[in-house]
């Protein structure tokens, strides 16, 4: 088994967390992975990236063309980071608005559970409905469970539902 | 017996990799990227089996030094900083070189290609060359990990301080590590005096450079450092790949995905200085043509020196930023001949970094901008560095040099008569890393300008360390404040003032005030605190009011809060000519209300 994944948005967005929910889904199952993340200047407010490599791999990198999967937290990054995945490759992004991809508002979604930065966990939940990473929600929720601090654990897991089950 | 796997950084596989090794005393200053090495040891501190000090020094200089007579007692130490942080502890770094140390002493000195968040790229390995210490260069977090203990070990046999170099893609990937049980060593802590050693005098150091270069021949010679060679299957005869650090991962997965694995020989090198001679010769004898793939600066093909050797010194490789796969690939297909991988898409820049939603810096910067709309604007290294979106940051060098450079500008236009105001902006921490000296430097010069401290009372910029003025110092642990006031008086300066840059009218005032005094007979250095917490603590945002902020249908369109302040949370509705609030990103802080001309921005208090 192997998938390189890229998550994308601006700093602020819960980048780093959903990065590491998805790479922590590949280590509960036993399997490698490789991640890279954004920290530093680009935190505040700017363009981030993080990549996830699941599998025999040795570069936490990604090259052009070569993601299996994108999810993007902001709609803007699209010429930015669109070139890193496959022709194929399914793309999940957060928008009200249409253009490419599998769209969701998930930043509407989070604001009606009352924060704005569970719109990453929203989009993970699309992501899982449309089969498009190597892990299932089960094991999503476990590594949700196990990161998110024990009060927002709820909130977490409800966010990623609205985007797993849909409306 | 299996060990536990936890997906850890690389900065944390470091730290906890220290805690194993039995690192007793740590040190570090923080910067991107390598912060989160010490914040790791504070995280896992309980895990050490035997007593451990961690500090956020004042500085790397300090930092090093403190780590260093650690080492000289017998214990193993670490200081830790970012490249641009070893120039600032370069004076003990050079000297230890040829004095050495007692017990294990590691200096871990994370470099930047690129830079994604640095005034440089500067190759700590090439400074090694240049101080002759040993320097390590992993290829992943799990083998940073594994050089620690390792480099504590040489370290003591050799009596020498050791370099780790992780780049900011080791720094930051996470990847499953095997975690061990810390080591109990049993060290009292027994400085055994010798000043030929400890104190040498210049009669001393020939015969200490004699052992270090006598060190340094052997240590190249290490069985476990040696490179380590894949090697092919003979399809590409006398054709080798020699490869360092996080580089030589990106060269072994394109390799795979391109098939070629087990086809080329290919070298990884663990310790590109010292190099073993040896290695040199079997490349010269053996191969006909090296590629030779290293972040940032040509070190290992420097020293290789060999004829047939392609790389960065005859060009083909890009000399600037960092070595992406995609550039790896293509620089492979040229030297092997392959076809060419498709032409990249013009690279877009993304969203530019901006000062946080309610940050106090803004409301300080769009204040000293409309006051003195001519001045010039030196600052310096952290958040506020984004004070340059708002036309209110002129130039940034490194660590505290904008009060300096501010006396500098003062001394040159002050000699043909008339000069600009010119305010200087500096954070606390960087104040306290390296402001005191260049204030006292400008307070005797007697240079003519004002320094904003902008003190939000932590380092930002890295993730809010503590800082001296709070009285909490690593781990939360309480100890003596170090007020910033009595530092600027006791350096000499008359005009101090302290105010809330929220309170737009009063700190203006105190702008005009400053001004009035540098221009005055008695004038010098004018000192302006602008005092509000950073906005990303949370206790911070909980203790301030918490407005509901809208625009109104009077707004002109002139863009002013948008682009001239730029605050994140506000955008034009190009269609209806606008401006526009994002609720999601607003903290309600109403430092964007005074800027609007036409009185369209308004607040009501929420419940
Ligand atoms: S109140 Fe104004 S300045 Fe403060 S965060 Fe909201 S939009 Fe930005
Ligand atoms: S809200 Fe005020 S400052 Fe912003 S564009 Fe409208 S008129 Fe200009």
């Amino acid at each position: 088994m192997k998938q390189q994944i890229i998550v994308s948005g601006i700093g602020g967005q819960g980048v780093l967390f959903l990065t590491r929910v998805i790479a922590q889904a590949a280590v509960n199952r036993g399997i490698a992975v490789l991640t890279s993340e954004t920290h530093g200047m680009a935190q505040r407010g700017g363009t981030v990236l993080s990549t996830i490599k699941v599998g025999d791999f040795s570069s936490p990198l990604i090259r052009t063309g070569q993601a299996d999967a994108g999810l993007l937290l902001w709609e803007e990054n699209l010429p930015v980071h669109k070139p890193l995945l496959k022709e194929n490759g399914p793309l999940l992004v957060n928008t009200a608005a249409s253009g490419p991809g599998e769209r969701i508002d998930a930043s509407g979604i989070a604001r009606n559970l009352g924060n704005a930065v569970l719109a990453n966990l929203v989009l993970l939940g699309l992501a899982i409905r449309q089969e498009s990473l190597f892990c299932t929600a089960e094991e999503c929720e476990t590594a949700i469970k196990q990161l998110a601090p024990p009060k927002f654990v709820d909130q977490n897991l409800k966010a990623f539902h609205e985007g797993l089950n849909g409306n | 017996m299996k060990q536990k796997i936890e997906l850890l950084m690389g900065n944390e596989a470091i730290g906890q990799g220290l805690i194993e090794a039995g690192c007793q005393i740590a040190a570090a200053y923080p910067g991107t990227p390598s912060t989160e090495i010490l914040q790791a040891i504070i995280d896992r501190r309980t895990q050490a089996a035997e007593p451990l000090h961690i500090e956020w020094s004042v500085n790397e200089k300090i930092a090093f030094e403190v780590a260093l007579a650690a080492s000289y007692t017998g214990k193993r130490s670490v200081a830790v900083m970012k490249q641009v942080g070893l120039n600032v502890a370069a004076d003990p770094f050079m000297r230890t070189a040829y004095l050495g140390v007692k017990g294990g002493m590691l200096t871990i000195v994370a470099d930047d290609p690129g830079p994604h968040s640095s005034q440089n790229e500067q190759d700590t390995r090439l400074f090694c060359l240049q101080a002759r210490v040993p320097v390590f260069d992993p290829a992943s977090p799990a083998e940073a990990k594994d050089l620690v203990p390792l480099a504590f070990e040489l370290s003591e046999k050799y009596e020498m301080n050791l370099v780790l170099r992780p780049t900011t893609r080791i720094c930051h990937s996470r990847q499953n590590v095997e975690l061990n049980a810390p080591q109990k060593l049993e060290r009292n802590a027994n400085f055994e005096k010798d000043p030929t050693r400890w104190a040498a005098t210049p009669a001393f150091l020939p015969q200490l450079h004699r052992k270090l270069n006598a060190n340094l021949e052997k240590i190249a010679r290490e069985p476990e450092l040696q490179p380590k060679l894949s090697p092919g299957d003979g399809s590409h005869p006398h054709t080798a790949l020699v490869a360092s650090g996080i580089v030589y991962a990106h060269l072994v997965d394109l390799l795979d995905e391109l098939g070629l694995r087990d086809q080329i020989d290919l070298f990884q090198v663990l310790m590109p200085y010292p190099l073993n001679p040896d290695f040199s010769k079997c490349l010269q004898q053996d191969y006909q043509r090296v590629l030779i793939l290293e972040e940032t600066y040509p070190l290992i093909e420097l020293q290789l020196a060999h004829p047939g050797a392609v790389g960065k010194q005859d060009g083909t490789i890009p000399r600037e930023g960092e070595l992406t796969p995609d550039i790896i690939h293509q620089v492979l297909a040229d030297f092997l001949g392959l076809p060419s991988p498709q032409e990249l898409p013009p690279p877009h820049r993304g969203q530019r970094p901006s000062l946080c939603p309610g940050c106090p810096h803004r409301a300080a910067f769009y204040s000293i901008k409309q006051c003195f709309p001519k001045g010039i604007f030196p600052s310096d290294i952290g958040c506020y560095t984004l004070g340059l979106n708002l036309g209110a940051v002129n130039t940034v060098h490194c660590m505290g040099a904008c009060i300096s450079q501010g006396a500098g500008f003062y001394q040159s236009y002050a000699q043909d008569g008339e000069f600009p105001t010119i305010v200087v902006t500096i954070g606390d921490s960087t104040f306290f890393h390296a402001g005191i000296p260049a204030l006292i430097n400008a307070v005797i010069q007697q240079a003519r300008i004002i320094v904003v401290i902008l003190d939000n009372a932590t380092t930002a910029m890295t993730g809010g360390q503590p800082v001296p003025h709070m009285g909490v110092a690593a781990a939360e642990k309480a100890t003596r404040a170090i007020a910033i006031e009595p530092l600027v008086k006791a350096s000499g300066v008359d005009f101090l003032e302290t105010c809330d840059p929220y309170d737009k009218p009063a700190f203006e005032q105190r702008l005009k005030e400053a001004d009035a005094y540098i221009r005055s007979e008695q004038g010098g250095v004018a000192v302006l605190i602008s005092r509000h917490g950073c906005i990303m603590d949370p206790h911070v945002r909980k203790m301030q009011v918490r407005f509901k902020v809208t625009i109104e249908d009077n707004c002109v369109g002139c863009r002013k809060c948008v682009e001239a302040f730029e605050c994140p949370a506000l955008s034009m509705d190009n269609e209806k000519n606008i401006a526009l609030v994002n609720q999601d990103r607003c903290i309600g802080c109403g430092t964007c209300i005074p800027v609007c001309p036409v009185d369209a921005i308004i607040k009501e208090e929420r419940s």
